[in-house]
């Protein structure tokens, strides 16, 4: 089976900060230093209290399933899912590197850093 | 203030063709403001307003407003996807209500058939280059049906929901598009054929799918003066509500619509209630997105829409709510991927008494019609709108 190729990220100077760090191989994630909370995909301001004194600090890359469904269509069948990561927030993202009827709702996971067809790479889970 | 009552839906016209490769994007908007204009009895000239959203070519309305040639006081281009033009609704009946216009023109078209478009499989990542998330999800290829079946998925864990029941949505659709001569499919299906027709995004089956067509709708909204004079029996606008719902910064929740929010404003401002309602045009790009939207809008309690839409209880003649008797998206049309004018046309015809005869509700009073747009799995948009006979 052939495998799935990224296609590099949209940048912009908001988010560079955050695909410069995975080509270092480090998944940051955005944590507000006036309400504590972490969201995603990453802002200058908090979605949650509008504070702009969020930072960026690195995740601890696991998590649980909170739902997937794979593209049975795809020339390569791929499991897009939402991951609840061990810090708070929910991201869209893939599984990746296991069998994918192994797939379920509440199953722990861990990060894997996806190349793509530029420098950034795409953050991606599989079962742990 | 409140909009009821302020308002009409004096005309609708659905386009009779699902594929329509010979015309352009205009021609069929043009076409579709022509046959809503003559079912009300209006003419070009009587339209002061002209509402539409992102499936129109050129800059917002106004590209549009110069091919057909109005002489507009007032313009609108809310774009939330397929509730668009149920939110259009609400704008045109408070815009009228403040005097602003007295003719509303709203037009819906697109070509995605005769384009080959692959709508449901292909990543639908939307907005262009700039949009907030793009970097954080196009890279992973979110098809509709993708992020339609993670909904799926997730409801399915939290309420024991099945594919059979998904399937029921599919049936009563298909019962009802057998007597539409224009519904793109006619056959009538079993909850069998759905759960075994090939599986498209996991756990939604290929039957689960609503159709890809060319075409569209359009609508005529007018002041009561003007359709108190009308020969065409029009249609109250009684209340109306609308919301987005987002991914809230990480705080995912695909178990519930933004109907949870539209659904309660549009039955306050109507001053109904739910057993009120006789018929339902429930936007339905999935079958979930009906299973969803109905226990959203509190036909039943959250998780119990399973068991709310099997048996048939959607099927005009059969259950308690008849619901999409032209065939819906799942069936008749879904012109440009959008929905939205198609659910308000066909509720239009059940206040009218012109549905057909198969699947006319007897005494239609008052009818609902409900509006999704963008995508159940991210970010959408969501409105309803409350209809009477007068
Ligand atoms: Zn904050």
């Amino acid at each position: 089976m052939s495998e799935m190729k990224y296609q590099s990220p949209v940048v912009n100077p908001e988010t560079k900060p955050f695909w410069d760090a995975t080509a270092e191989g480090k998944f940051l994630l955005k944590k507000c230093n006036d309400c504590g909370e972490f969201h995603y995909y990453p802002r200058a301001l908090c979605p949650f209290c509008f504070s702009d004194k969020t930072e960026w600090v690195e995740s601890k890359g696991t998590g649980t399933v909170y739902t997937h469904s794979t593209m049975r269509r795809a020339p390569v069948p791929f499991c897009l899912a939402y991951v609840t990561l061990d810090e708070g927030p929910t991201m869209m993202t893939h599984i990746v590197d296991c069998d994918l009827e192994q797939v379920a709702i509440g199953k722990p996971v861990k990060l894997v850093l996806k190349e793509t067809d530029g420098d950034a790479k795409l953050p991606c889970f599989t079962l742990a | 203030m409140s909009i009821k009552g302020k308002a009409f839906i004096a005309g609708v016209f659905e386009h009779p063709g699902r594929e329509l490769p010979d015309k352009s994007l205009a021609q069929i908007h043009a076409e579709l403001a022509k046959g809503a204009l003559e079912d009300a009895g209006l003419t070009k000239d009587d339209v002061d307003a002209y509402f539409c959203a992102g499936d129109v070519p050129g800059l917002g309305a106004i590209s549009i407003a110069d091919y057909m040639g109005l002489q507009l006081s007032y313009t609108d281009t809310t774009e939330t996807g397929g509730s668009s033009y149920i939110c259009h609704i609400g704008h045109a009946a408070a815009a009228i209500a403040a005097g602003k216009c007295k003719v509303a023109l709203v037009t819906l078209a697109g070509k995605p058939r005769s384009e080959k478009m692959k709508v449901g499989t292909g990543s639908r990542a939307m907005g262009g280059t700039d949009a907030p998330e793009i970097g954080f999800e196009a890279p992973f290829w979110p098809s509709t049906a993708n992020m339609y079946g993670m909904a799926a998925m997730r409801h399915m864990h939290e309420y024991g929901t099945t594919s059979e029941q998904l399937a029921w949505i599919k049936v009563a659709a298909s019962q009802h598009a057998q007597y539409n001569e224009h519904a793109l499919l006619r056959n009538v299906v079993t909850v069998e054929d759905v759960v075994n027709s090939p599986m498209i995004s996991d756990p939604l089956h290929r039957l689960d799918c609503c159709v890809i067509t060319d075409g569209g709708g359009a609508m005529v909204i007018v002041s009561p003066e003007i359709a108190k004079d009308l020969k065409r029996h029009s249609v109250k606008v009684l209340g109306h509500g609308e919301s987005p719902k987002h991914v809230g910064g990480g705080r995912v929740d695909l178990t519930y619509t933004g109907a949870v929010w539209s659904g309660p404003r549009a039955f306050e401002e109507a001053g109904v209630k739910h057993a009120d309602i006789d018929y339902a045009s429930i936007y339905d790009s999935f079958t979930i997105t009906v299973l969803e939207t109905l226990e959203d809008l509190g036909f039943c309690e959250k998780g119990q829409g399973g068991k709310f839409v099997s048996d048939g209880n959607l099927i005009s003649g059969v259950g308690k709510l008849p619901f999409n008797t032209d065939g819906g998206g799942l069936c008749n049309n879904h012109p440009a991927n959008r929905g939205g004018i198609t659910k308000v046309i066909e509720a239009v015809r059940q206040l009218r008494g012109e549905a057909h005869p198969k699947v006319q509700v007897p005494n239609c009073e008052i009818a609902l019609a409900h509006g999704t747009g963008g995508s159940i799995g991210t970010r959408m948009g969501s409105a309803t709108v409350i209809l009477g006979r007068e």
